[in-house]
């Protein structure tokens, strides 16, 4: 956990203060409804279809059992006793009273947390690998980088009102578990043949309404250079981004407007002015940053054999333990994918339980994840199947993380005023026609993803399957892509859209397709997409669509 | 009357700009590096903001001050409102020329939102960890 000092501290303070002065304005009628717009949602508050929704800010998702607590006690005094983990590492609170929010601000303050630039035109939330610090890839702990971008980017007095949002993904070990090509801006720590550390720098990624993999700019910029090429970048485009349209307003379009080599050179140019400035980080501010993470008291532990367990356990082992760089430990995802649990819920009891389990087992820190599911990444191997019983108690041990039924969803029509149809219902009636684990396992390895609407929340662009709520003359249709990846991929859409109660008959068909089609149990479902192209896919979805026999039609109404 | 406001005071009669980027109404571009050479030559320079949420001003601010030297006035004009005034004063802007309906009194305020800030501007060219460091090696934080 990164631990505040006293200007991080104040400055936190002080915008309690601000935004509560803000809100005392608009409601004494001082602030247009527009103007207190723009100040509400970088304070992550955004004006839902029933209340009030808050996103608070989980900077690189990484979160101290006493700030779970106190989300948990927040959503029980000012929500109806839950939250809900977003994809970008966040928790949104859904139905609060506007007036009370300052009151929330200033609770979260007092754990080191808060809203700032959760959402509006500026920068975002930094996200990264939910295995920062243990995994056996690490180039660099990605959570110091992190913070020295969050505290550049918070605040900025230059870049907060900049076209569109934006969002910066930063990845420290060899795989990319940060989606960094899909983002404005994707960093990946790399070390060069003299040991120094760089990133190479990704830009122009994104999902939404046009799915772009990012291009690589710089193949290795130099650390000192982090912040004032990352001010050059922004700069470039808060001065030449579109702000005529909406749509055409983020980073990705101007790349692709301009061309990659001329933006490149454009971000150059103004990087020559800047390079070597005072904003250039010095060692000592890393070693700073460095110095104020809590890190654990590691034991010196030997691994432990787990290969005579029996099922349940053996299956929860599978999916959901990870290796730890250390021997004798382990990082234990805890599945927020439960059937019949909207996907990255947790209620406020969940949250305490959570925490204590968190105090006992993982040093008291957890982390949340991309795919909406929580992390502890330090467990003691010994403790793994202790700490499964207790997990199976609170509903968070679903052997599932990596397979068919850890859908990642957004709120949808549920909840969201920008949704063009429901995601959660399509989650569940997926996770109801596979509910036999067996047969989850025998498929394997499949990111599923949904999103409401194609603002993309729910990612669906990435998901080895993407499923997207369209709207078709007020009636809420599907379409479904195949093939996406996180590691920088866009899925392709198989044919016209669907009703909503084909959805899971239209998923089986498509496992159907894969499992006639792979060489072997190691050749997962996206591997088959891109070897032998969307035709087979679609061609046995749609056989005979119509002809689904109408007991499944039956059970899937009732 | 949109007022006028410069170091906490209202400025009764304020003196017209010698130039306006982004100008209402006229295609004049943000082209700095052509103005590079009149530069010194001008007291007054106005930025205009014809949104509340159009941010290029802020960028237009901090090359003036940091990359052209400008020593002028720079004023910021068109949609300034309270809650724009303390950013605008960090990347270089000096004058505010608040939009119609906005109290002067509540603006000055505005200046003391937050007691310090993380990153280098026209303001402060130093970033807080190089102040931080510096302080620890004895020398004056600026």
């Amino acid at each position: 956990m990164y631990l505040y000092d006293e200007i991080d501290q104040r400055l936190v303070d002080e915008r309690v203060a601000q935004f509560r002065d803000q809100t005392r304005r608009f409601l004494d009628g001082k602030l247009s409804e527009d103007d207190f717009r723009q100040l509400r949602l970088r304070n992550g508050l955004y004006v839902q279809r029933y209340a009030p929704m808050l996103r608070i800010a989980i900077p690189y998702g990484l979160l101290s059992s006493r700030q779970l607590r106190k989300l948990g006690e927040l959503a029980r005094s000012y929500d109806r006793g839950y939250g809900h983990f977003s994809t970008r590492q966040n928790l949104q609170l859904n139905w609060l009273k506007l007036e009370e929010v300052p009151d929330i601000l200033a609770e979260l303050a007092t754990v080191g947390m808060h809203a700032i630039q959760t959402s509006g035109n500026c920068v975002r939330n930094i996200t990264t690998d939910h295995f920062a610090g243990v995994a056996h890839d690490e180039i660099v702990d990605s959570f110091v980088w992190c913070e020295l971008i969050r505290q550049w980017s918070t605040f900025h007095p230059e870049f907060n009102y900049l076209p569109r949002k934006f969002k910066i993904a930063v990845n420290g070990a060899a795989a990319d578990r940060a989606a960094t090509f899909v983002h404005d801006i994707g960093l990946h720590a790399l070390r060069n043949a003299g040991g120094e550390v760089g990133f190479r720098v990704i830009v122009g990624g994104g999902l939404g309404r046009t799915p772009i993999v990012g291009h690589v700019i710089r193949e290795f910029l130099p650390w000192p250079h982090l912040l004032t090429y990352l001010d050059a970048i922004l700069r470039v485009y808060n001065r030449y981004g579109r702000r005529d349209n909406i749509h055409k307003a983020r980073i990705k379009i101007l790349v692709k407007e301009r061309g990659v080599e001329k933006f490149r050179d454009e971000v150059e140019a103004e990087w020559a002015h800047l390079k070597d400035g005072p904003a250039t980080v010095v060692e000592e501010e890393i070693r700073r940053i460095d110095a104020r993470f809590t890190r654990p008291a590691y034991e010196k532990l030997a691994d432990m054999d787990y290969t005579n367990v029996k099922t349940p356990f053996t299956a929860w082992m599978k999916r959901n333990v990870h290796p730890h760089k250390l021997p004798g430990y382990a990082a234990v995802s805890l599945s927020l994918k439960k059937t019949g649990v909207p996907p990255g819920d947790v209620t406020s009891d969940q949250m305490e339980r959570i925490a204590d389990l968190a105090d006992h087992h993982s040093f008291g820190e957890l982390r949340v994840t991309h795919e909406q599911n929580l992390v502890f990444a330090d467990v003691r191997q010994a403790e793994l199947h202790g700490l499964w019983q207790q997990l199976r108690e609170l509903g968070l041990a679903t052997p599932n993380v990596g397979l068919l039924t850890n859908i990642i969803a957004c709120p949808g029509g549920d909840f969201c005023s920008l949704a063009n149809a429901k995601s959660i219902p399509v989650a569940e009636a997926i996770q109801r026609r596979f509910d036999d684990l067996d047969y989850l396992h025998e498929i394997g390895e499949i990111d599923l993803n949904i999103s409401g609407c194609i603002n993309a929340c729910g990612h669906h662009h990435v998901g080895h399957i993407g499923i997207l709520g369209v709207d078709k003359n007020g009636e809420e249709w599907y379409q479904v892509t195949i093939g996406g990846a996180q590691q920088g991929r866009i899925g392709k859409i198989i044919g016209p859209s669907f009703a909503r109660a084909d959805i899971p008959g239209v998923v089986e068909r498509l496992i159907e397709t894969y499992l006639g089609l792979r060489d072997s149990e190691n050749e997962r479902f996206v591997d088959v997409v891109h070897r032998t192209g969307v035709e087979p896919f679609r061609k046995h979805v749609y056989a005979n669509l119509d002809q689904e026999p109408a007991d499944r039609r039956r059970a899937l109404a009732a | 009357m949109p007022t006028l406001i410069r170091n906490r005071q209202i400025v009764a009669e304020p003196s017209p700009p010698d130039l306006v980027v982004f100008e209402p109404g006229s295609e004049n571009a943000d082209d700095l590096a052509a103005l590079a050479g009149r530069i010194g030559t001008l007291k007054v320079i106005a930025v205009n903001f014809p949104k509340y949420g159009d941010g290029r001003g802020y960028s237009i601010a901090r090359l003036l001050r940091e990359r052209y030297g400008y020593k002028g006035e720079l004023r910021a004009v068109g949609v300034v409102a309270r809650d724009h005034l303390q950013q605008m004063a960090r990347c270089g802007f000096d004058s505010f020329l608040l939009r119609e309906g906005e109290d002067a009194q509540v603006a000055f305020a505005a200046f003391d939102d937050f007691s310090e800030a993380y990153q280098a501007s026209a303001a402060r060219p130093m970033p807080l960890f190089r102040r931080r460091t510096r302080a620890k090696s004895g020398s004056e934080p600026d």
